[in-house]
């Protein structure tokens, strides 16, 4: 989390987000992926006699799954390229390369692939090249690391293009593909005006100069009159639950335990609740209505977060009439 | 001047919690082909299409549409994308009907899908961004606070959630396309399910599921040429507020309202509980299927909790709702509104099967998305007007 420089900075942190994708083949995409672990190119014969690879699942013409797979390669021809010189994580190589597209022996359509030539001075349109196969089999299109520059071997592991039925049992039938997106995640002038107050134990609303609604946290522009908002208004750390519910349920990427209750927050003095945590006692004893005050966490740990407030808690009192919040909910 | 459109045929997938033996491509075919063959159409007959899907962090495939071109028919074709969280199946057949009443195309295909077991919705609607409290907890924590304000303020009996989700799951067995097909389902049993965010149930939430939806519309011309009943679409409303700002009714939101009045005075419709024989309505936790009747007008505000009490909204009822089984029964997040839609035209055209409503002959689509923040509507009938 980065500091501040002024009261006009906004806010920034990285935002890193992941999930481990599956990936379901269908019938063509499998039996292509089957090959490739089998150390095999497919490609789809279209309606027009042109031959695909990698497959289509679906001819481009007449939108008709493909009538038969047929084996291509393994040697190929570069039809078109470019030289990557700072290759990135997750990428084929990590050394230099280029990006190629490769039209494999006994197909009419190219394909994307990495050549490891070891210089751009190496590469060339029309250049020949083979696969070189990884040390996995059934990663899908990874199954082949790279292509590098050079004929096939003339006999041995190449096999005579020849026909495979669709109706080959795909054993590779799904894949894993996990997937990480890291965002700079940027605040609003009024959010981090917030979360800069929030950060000295302050709470900070911003009233509209049209409707007059505190909203908090503020938003630098009022969504029903549309106007900016910069009168700012300090808010108390009390106020009552509107309305809430008791999360019984785990899933991934949870970070409070279960069960615990989720709120709607409504401040004292402000016209729109927020979403934070009731703890302090039983689910059960939780209403609407109920008056709460925040329990902060230790000063030494408070930063331009939200969660500076560790929880709301009872504070005792009657409850809040229904009346007083109906216009809430 | 709009021109007529009419619903030419439609499709949908088996829906399942995992189609493993379908890639996404795979999906969307089948649900297209089982459209055309239903309009006895072939593809070179579709002058355009319109694809609907949820977030894209769903499946994490970034425009789909791209790659789908092929698997779509649309090679040659314009294709366009919408998104309106998880009403765009409604907004998706919304579009496609509109390219038919601006009189730009005869006949348009809507596809929507969801592959819900390539990914967690759960996670991908609960993700916290920096700076702010880590208490999401996916739609049902979202909206199960809102549930809990409409029990307060109609002051329903605490049971009519179950009643809602006993009778959709009752429904499901009827539809043979249905993921959870629960026959034998009971308010009892629902009660008995434990509880997830309370006061929701986990019976009283809809399931995840893979599947696809396809609607074929066309014009005046491509309906009459038709040969099969059709199902005219006799008025169609899209609004949107904000999710969230002061004043926000998020029991019975202001821009739901305003698109359920617009829908009836398109569709000629003064008494909506009177004129609507059978209402597929977005309602994936039990509850919310009081809190749309209200919403649309089928019972005044607090009154929508009777309709389901007095066993109205049953198939046999008064206003049958949901009598697919509804998305409580079937959620395939991006296809879920284009099944309510599809599910209307069935009505009115007399496909439904088991569960078809005697003599239904108007009947509505409806669906909603985001924190009831789009709501997509339409009224179908057997005739024109």
């Amino acid at each position: 989390m980065s500091q501040p420089s002024g009261p006009q900075t906004a806010l920034h942190a990285v935002l890193e987000i992941s999930f481990d994708y599956t990936r379901s083949l269908g019938p063509t995409l499998g039996a292509f992926m089957t090959a490739l672990a089998d150390r095999r190119i497919l490609g789809a014969r279209a309606s027009d006699g042109s031959v695909h690879a990698p497959p289509f699942e679906y001819d481009p013409v007449t939108a008709a799954p493909p009538e038969e797979l047929v084996e291509v390669g393994p040697g190929g021809t570069v039809t078109s390229w470019s030289w990557l010189p700072a290759p990135q994580e997750g990428q084929p190589l990590d050394v230099p390369f280029g990006w190629a597209l490769i039209k494999l022996d006994g197909a009419d359509t190219a394909m994307l692939h990495a050549v490891d030539a070891g210089s751009a001075a190496a590469m060339r349109t029309g250049m020949r090249v083979r696969p070189r196969w990884s040390g996995r089999r059934g990663s899908g299109i990874t199954d082949i690391e790279c292509f590098e520059p050079g004929e096939p071997p003339a006999s041995g592991t190449v096999s005579t293009a020849g026909t495979v039925s669709t109706a080959d049992a795909a054993t590779v039938a799904m894949l894993t593909m996990p997937i990480t997106l890291s965002y700079e995640h940027t605040v609003s002038p009024g959010e981090s005006s917030f979360l800069l107050a929030l950060a000295e134990g302050r709470l900070i609303g911003q009233r509209c100069p049209a409707c007059q609604k505190v909203y908090i946290p503020p938003r630098g522009a009022c969504p029903v009159d549309g106007v900016p908002t910069q009168d700012e208004v300090q808010l108390p750390d009390t106020g009552i639950v509107t309305t809430f519910c008791v999360v019984n349920v785990p899933f991934h990427g949870q970070q409070v335990p279960v069960p615990y209750v989720a709120a709607s927050v409504l401040l004292d003095g402000a016209d729109i609740a927020f979403q934070h945590l009731i703890l302090g006692c039983d689910p059960n004893e939780v209403k609407m209505g109920m008056r709460v005050k925040a329990v902060w966490k230790p000063r030494e740990e408070w930063e331009t977060s939200l969660r500076n407030i560790e929880y709301f808690e009872p504070a005792g009192g009657p409850d809040a009439p229904y009346e007083s919040y109906a216009h809430h909910l | 001047m709009k021109q007529r459109a009419a619903v030419l045929g439609t499709g949908q997938t088996q829906h399942r919690s995992k189609r493993a033996d379908v890639s996404i491509a795979g999906l969307c075919r089948e649900a297209i082909d089982r459209a055309l063959a239903d309009a006895c159409l072939t593809g070179d007959q579709i002058d355009a299409v319109v694809l609907g899907k949820a977030p894209d962090l769903f499946e994490g495939v970034m425009m789909p549409e791209l790659y789908l071109a092929d698997a779509l028919g649309a090679v040659g074709k314009p294709l366009l994308r919408v998104h309106t969280a998880g009403s765009v199946g409604g907004a998706t057949g919304l579009v496609a009907a509109s390219l038919i009443q601006a009189g730009v195309h005869r006949r348009v295909l809507a596809v929507a899908f969801e592959k819900q077991s390539e990914s967690n919705a759960m996670w991908a609607l609960s993700i916290s961004p920096p700076f702010s409290m880590p208490v999401l907890a996916g739609a049902g924590g979202y909206f199960a606070p809102h549930i809990r304000s409409y029990i307060r303020r109609s002051g329903a009996p605490a049971h009519i959630g179950a009643m809602v989700a006993a009778k959709d799951r009752r429904n499901g067995a009827r539809n043979p396309c249905a993921h959870l097909r629960q026959a034998d389902m009971t308010m009892e049993k629902v009660l008995a399910s434990p509880m997830l965010w309370d006061p929701v149930r986990y019976d009283e939430t809809c399931p995840s599921s893979d599947g696809a939806c396809a609607v074929v519309i066309g014009d005046q011309a491509a309906a009459e040429a038709s040969g099969q009943p059709v199902a005219w679409i006799r008025g169609t409303a899209m609004r949107t507020e904000p999710t969230m700002f002061s004043g926000k009714d998020h029991v019975n939101p202001r821009a739901g309202y305003d698109c359920a009045q617009a829908l009836w005075a398109a569709a000629g419709i003064s008494s909506p509980v009177d004129q609507i024989d059978a209402a597929e309505i977005y309602v994936p936790f039990s509850w919310f299927e009081p809190m749309w009747l209200e919403n649309l007008g089928f019972a005044e505000p607090g009154g929508g909790w009777r309709l389901t009490e007095s066993g109205d909204t049953e198939i046999t009822g008064q206003i049958p709702v949901n009598p697919s089984g509804g998305v409580l029964s079937s959620n395939p997040i991006g296809a879920s509104g284009l099944l309510r839609f599809a599910e209307s035209a069935m009505q009115v055209t007399g496909k439904a099967g088991e569960h078809q409503v005697a003599g239904a002959r108007t009947a509505l689509g409806h669906a909603y998305g985001g924190g009831s923040q789009y709501f997509s509507m339409w009224v179908v009938g057997d005739t024109p007007d």
